[in-house]
């Protein structure tokens, strides 16, 4: 019995079709909610050459929705630990994982060994950097993204379409704050649109049907509303991108996504034992917070100023809106310096909060 | 005119609605954002695109059909 007897008995695949799918090689970036059921399907369906990237590990919430792994993944590198679940749900493809965040310096030498890319992340700044990459290395794009229950997908980059800076080109900064998506999400979201992605990629591999280029799909699980948005080419955009391909190596990611447990209330934080209280914010920022032991460091300059930190401590670091204390937490997470939380509060908040606690004492 | 506006992610959650109809009388997409702003003040400060009869569109274009559809980026994954 032939592992594929079920694609080769369909006209549109045949034998010639599901040799196409041997030969092809796809790289999914995020093994998470969308990366879990886009792996499945790809090598179920006998994807010869599969890339796997993701830097994260394995956390029991990631359960309720990121199907490849079980229990006894909890710990694991994303990548690795799906890499072993493919690997028995399909022993006769090559599976390359890479337990690795992407970055500037890493992605273009990545993509040109495969054909097609799938974007599976959870923030922006990887996002954009998915699409800048794979315009300069000419690299069609399988996005889809999810938010509480509705989802989008699309095929960017695909045959000189347009790419993902044509439909959403939002402000440098926000881009580089991440807006992680650490809201909820029904579970089921994420297979579907995983799944939708994982047909487009099939589709794009054996040249049948249409492909969602130049289109947002747009799904919600609560009504089986489903529309789809026409998306134009801008020229410009794509220009600005391979203008500036020459210093794309040098840039550098301000934002890490996972931070799924290290935001707490001003609340927690106050319980919180053995702690020190770092503000982010540049000096001249108000208001200005009182009632407790402040240790202050410009986020800019956290890095240089490493030994202001009390790391016996429990890091808690705040700012102004919460952004920039959640940079601090990912950035110190980089250099291995755990132990760090980031307020969720506003500064104005914490210090109002901070001023009801000292009227009741 | 009479324009049918619908919303998505975390735009349907100020609005508190996913479509509505909104009276209009002036001409282009930013016209039309002013309208909204003034009735969801906190749109303002938000991602989106808009797309007017299931195209995207820029904020000077004319408003020329009768559905809207305002779409913010998705990061989630």
């Amino acid at each position: 019995m032939n592992r594929y007897s079920r694609h080769i008995a369909l006209s549109e695949i045949g034998q010639a079709g599901q040799n196409k799918l041997l030969n092809a090689k796809v790289l999914v970036i995020g093994a998470g909610g969308l990366g879990c059921p886009i792996l499945q399907y790809l090598a179920a369906a006998g994807v010869g050459n599969i890339g796997i990237v993701d830097f994260d590990t394995i956390e029991l919430s990631n359960l309720q929705r990121q199907v490849l792994f079980g229990s006894a993944s909890i710990g694991l590198n994303k990548a690795e630990a799906a890499k072993t679940r493919l690997q028995d749900l399909n022993n006769t493809i090559s599976i390359t994982a890479y337990p690795k965040k992407l970055t500037h310096q890493n992605s273009l030498s990545l993509f040109k060994n495969y054909d097609i890319i799938v974007d599976g992340t959870d923030n922006f700044e990887t996002r954009y950097l998915i699409n800048d990459a794979a315009i300069i290395t000419n690299k069609p794009v399988v996005f889809g993204a999810i938010y509480k229950f509705e989802g989008q997908v699309s095929v960017f980059n695909y045959k000189a379409g347009p790419s993902y800076r044509c439909l959403f080109s939002i402000q440098q900064e926000k881009e580089q704050s991440g807006h992680c998506e650490d809201v909820g999400v029904l579970g089921v979201l994420p297979g579907i649109i995983g799944s939708m992605q994982a047909n487009e990629v099939l589709k794009m591999i054996l040249e049948i049907g249409n492909i969602l280029s130049g289109k947002l799909l747009l799904y919600n699980a609560l009504n089986f509303q489903s529309s789809v948005i026409k998306i134009n080419k801008s020229e410009e955009k794509i220009n600005k991108i391979l203008n500036e391909k020459h210093a794309f190596e040098t840039k550098t990611m301000s934002f890490s996504c996972n931070s799924e447990t290290t935001q707490i209330s001003i609340e927690e934080a106050l319980k919180k034992e053995n702690i020190q209280f770092i503000d982010v914010r540049e000096t001249s920022e108000l208001p200005k917070i009182e009632h407790i032991t402040i240790t202050s460091i410009p986020l800019n300059d956290l890095e240089k100023n490493l030994e202001k930190l009390d790391t016996n401590k429990r890091l808690i670091f705040f700012c102004q809106s919460g952004k920039r204390s959640k940079q601090a937490v990912s950035i110190l997470k980089q250099l291995k310096i755990n132990n760090c939380f980031s307020i969720k509060e506003t500064s104005s908040e914490i210090k109002k909060q901070l001023e009801n606690i000292n009227y009741e004492r | 005119m009479i324009i049918n506006v619908k919303y998505f992610g975390l735009i349907a959650e100020i609005t508190a609605c996913e479509k509505e109809t909104i009276l209009f009388t002036k001409s282009n997409v930013s016209e039309f954002l002013e309208l909204l702003y003034k009735k969801y003040p906190n749109l303002e400060n938000k991602d989106f695109q808009v797309a007017q009869n299931q195209e995207l569109v820029t904020q000077d274009a004319l408003i020329t059909g009768n559905e809207l559809a305002l779409l913010p980026p998705f990061a989630g994954g």
